[in-house]
């Protein structure tokens, strides 16, 4: 059967290729700009403005920098911040990894398991950190009951009212949540892993020990950079849970960097100050990213010749 | 070297039995060629004897020590595997050298080891190159070297030429025979292919359904296979297999009313139900024998194959000398009676004289 001749003139352009392309690029171009390119843009110059909540603002250069940067409680934000993020992931590496090498062998109702350990990941995070609310509550908390009944302390413990106690309490909470991420990721890793490596190695002599650390390790290198550099940029970034859990407090001792941007933001009306903030994040995300993608995911053995 | 000890071997994987009681003796510094069509068992014969498998039942001895219950690596074997396993992180150098640097040797005997085992297998330029950056031939001799430098008591070889193609195939058989001949290491070999077994081994063991059905030299098997599964396995093209029925004690009657007489070595009784059983190469174009119509002609330089229909079956013949047959032609095939077989109809066995 022969397509009718199409009318003249008309739908012609359709036929170009270009025109085409551009037409079918143009749905996800749309939302890129409308809410990628324009949010991200207009944070960035509000930055660079004394904008106001009710009150458009004037553009002062970098006058909010200039103040964020001897302000204390940035200072404060900043450390919290850093170590906040160094610390949980670093348990959340450890843990991730152990957690994905215990559920990489035959274990029974594997898949079950599996499941189960995804759960922190599931649940919505301010759902969580009410229930971690309720855990590290100053007069019923279930660790402080649990402590006192058996004995080991005799005063209920001061959760999320002492500043290390809080920084503490809420790092192990972010572990709590983001420890399955990292574990079902390495997980998918280990599972690349042929299994006549182990094979020969242990023919090689290799102790299961020297069988992770000149096996598994090298070969899990690439995919740990990856789950690593999310993990970071996740935890940089984290809002609600401290949001939930202390808002910042006690003495601001758990204000993020996140946090305390919208803090100043929006409670606080200072939209050019906590948008000059939150734009402050960005190298630091920026130096994540670089730092794992030039100094673990390209392995010279994965580059160069195919399968041949 | 030592010779492996196979002893009434059995092995279950959950309910199934996969290997029902096998007994091999493999001798110090033999060539031994474990084949069978897949699933027969074989792969996992040599995985228990690598420790990779435990043992079901019955003993496996290296070198007259039990090794049922040794660690793979106390077992002093080296291994070369199917897709070589080589470690894709480490350069070929680091390849072969990660056996002896987890053993502890000094600088010196590792790197007299490396040299030495990439001199054998001609390595030496690629020492510092990654496994991605080898072919499919430059992988499997890093394999070979893996094992040779441990310099171990038996070398386990798993199906290592099945990633080659055809030519490299032949190549590789040719050196790995080559530096069987050199190192005189005891060897056991695992393969389906059963012209590398029959090129390679000095003792073929052939297997089906996780028992052992013939062993011993490859021409032994060829010449006098002890069922009709060995004769159709060894060999190639397969030898024919044509019923038949023993009449007078001498004779057999084919399909048709063709009669040949009864096989040089066989002996059989009046009326048994037989397969008469003729190699393609042991049969001749002549005025009298088995008349065959030609299907195909398959000349191939050296020799021509046919493939005829005789009795409703199909029939291969493989002739020397040039011929000028034409498919659709019926030709009167000779077997050779010193070199055909009798075998049960029923049972498969043998009937020799």
């Amino acid at each position: 059967m022969t397509s009718a001749a199409p009318p003249a003139g008309g739908t012609r352009w359709l036929d170009n290729r270009n025109v085409l392309g551009a037409l079918f690029m143009l749905p996800a171009a749309v939302l890129l700009l409308a809410f990628l390119t324009y949010p991200l843009g207009l944070g960035v110059w509000l930055g660079f403005t004394d904008t106001k909540i009710g009150r458009p603002g004037e553009w002062v250069g970098f006058e909010n920098y200039e103040f964020l940067w001897g302000d204390s409680v940035t200072r404060l934000a900043l450390f919290n911040t850093l170590f906040y993020t160094l610390v949980a992931s670093i348990f959340k590496f450890g843990l991730g990894l152990w957690l994905a090498l215990l559920l990489n062998k035959h274990l029974p109702f594997k898949a079950f398991i599996r499941a189960i350990v995804l759960l922190p990941f599931i649940v919505p995070t301010a759902l969580s950190a009410i229930a971690f609310w309720w855990i590290y509550d100053a007069q019923f908390s279930v660790i402080s009951w649990v402590l006192t009944k058996a004995g080991l302390i005799d005063r209920y413990i001061d959760f999320l009212g002492d500043p290390w106690n809080a920084r503490f309490s809420t790092i192990a909470a972010n572990i709590w949540r983001g420890v399955p991420f990292v574990a079902i990721c390495l997980l998918a890793g280990l599972q690349t892993i042929s299994p006549s490596y182990y094979e020969a190695a242990s023919l090689d002599g290799a102790t299961p020990w020297q069988q992770f650390r000149y096996v598994t390790l090298p070969l899990l290198t690439p995919i740990i950079a990856v789950v690593m550099t999310f993990s970071v940029l996740f935890t940089f970034t984290d809002f609600q849970l401290i949001y939930v859990l202390t808002r910042g407090g006690p003495l601001n001792a758990t204000h993020l960097m996140a946090t305390l941007s919208f803090q100043r933001a929006i409670p606080g009306g200072s939209l050019g100050e906590g948008a000059a903030l939150a734009v402050a994040m960005v190298p630091f995300l920026l130096a994540a990213i670089l730092f794992s993608y030039f100094g673990l995911q390209r392995r010279r053995w994965q580059q160069g010749g195919g399968d041949a | 070297m030592a010779g492996v000890a196979i002893t009434a071997v059995q092995k279950w994987f959950g309910s199934t039995h996969v290997i029902r009681g096998v007994d091999i003796a493999i001798a110090d510094g033999e060539f031994c060629v474990l084949v069978g069509p897949s699933g027969c068992g074989k792969s996992t014969l040599l995985r228990m004897i690598a420790g990779l498998e435990e043992i079901g039942e019955g003993t496996i001895a290296i070198g007259g020590r039990v090794v049922n219950q040794i660690a793979p690596k106390e077992r002093d074997i080296a291994m070369v595997f199917q897709n070589y396993a080589l470690y894709p992180h480490m350069t070929v150098r680091d390849n072969l050298s990660f056996a002896l640097r987890l053993a502890k040797r000094t600088t010196e005997d590792v790197e007299a080891r490396v040299a030495r085992a990439a001199d054998i297998l001609g390595l030496k330029d690629l020492l510092e190159r990654y496994p991605r950056q080898l072919s499919g031939g430059q992988r499997q001799r890093v394999a070979m070297g893996r094992a040779i430098v441990r310099d171990p008591q038996v070398f386990l070889f798993d199906e290592p030429l099945s990633n080659l193609d055809a030519k490299l195939r032949v190549q590789m058989r040719t050196e790995i025979r080559e530096l069987h001949q050199r190192l005189k290491t005891t060897s056991i070999y695992v393969t389906h292919d059963q012209i590398e077994a029959m090129t390679m081994a000095d003792r073929i063991v052939v297997m089906r359904d996780g028992l052992v059905e013939q062993q011993g030299a490859p021409l032994e098997l060829y010449d006098a296979p002890a069922n009709t599964f060995v004769a159709g396995f060894i060999g190639s093209p397969a030898m024919n297999m044509v019923p038949g029925t023993v009449r007078g004690g001498r004779e057999v009657e084919f399909a048709g009313g063709v009669r040949l007489p009864v096989p040089a070595d066989a002996r059989a009784e009046e009326g048994q139900s037989v397969l008469y059983g003729i190699r393609p190469e042991h049969c001749a174009p002549s005025d009298a024998g088995l008349p065959a119509d030609v299907v195909v002609v398959e000349p191939t330089g050296a020799d021509t194959q046919l493939y005829c229909r005789f009795g409703g079956q199909d029939f291969t013949a493989v002739v020397r000398d040039r011929t000028h047959v034409t498919p659709g032609e019926r030709v009167m095939l000779r077997p050779d009676l010193k070199r055909s077989h009798l075998f049960d109809a029923s049972t498969g066995r043998r009937l020799a004289a």
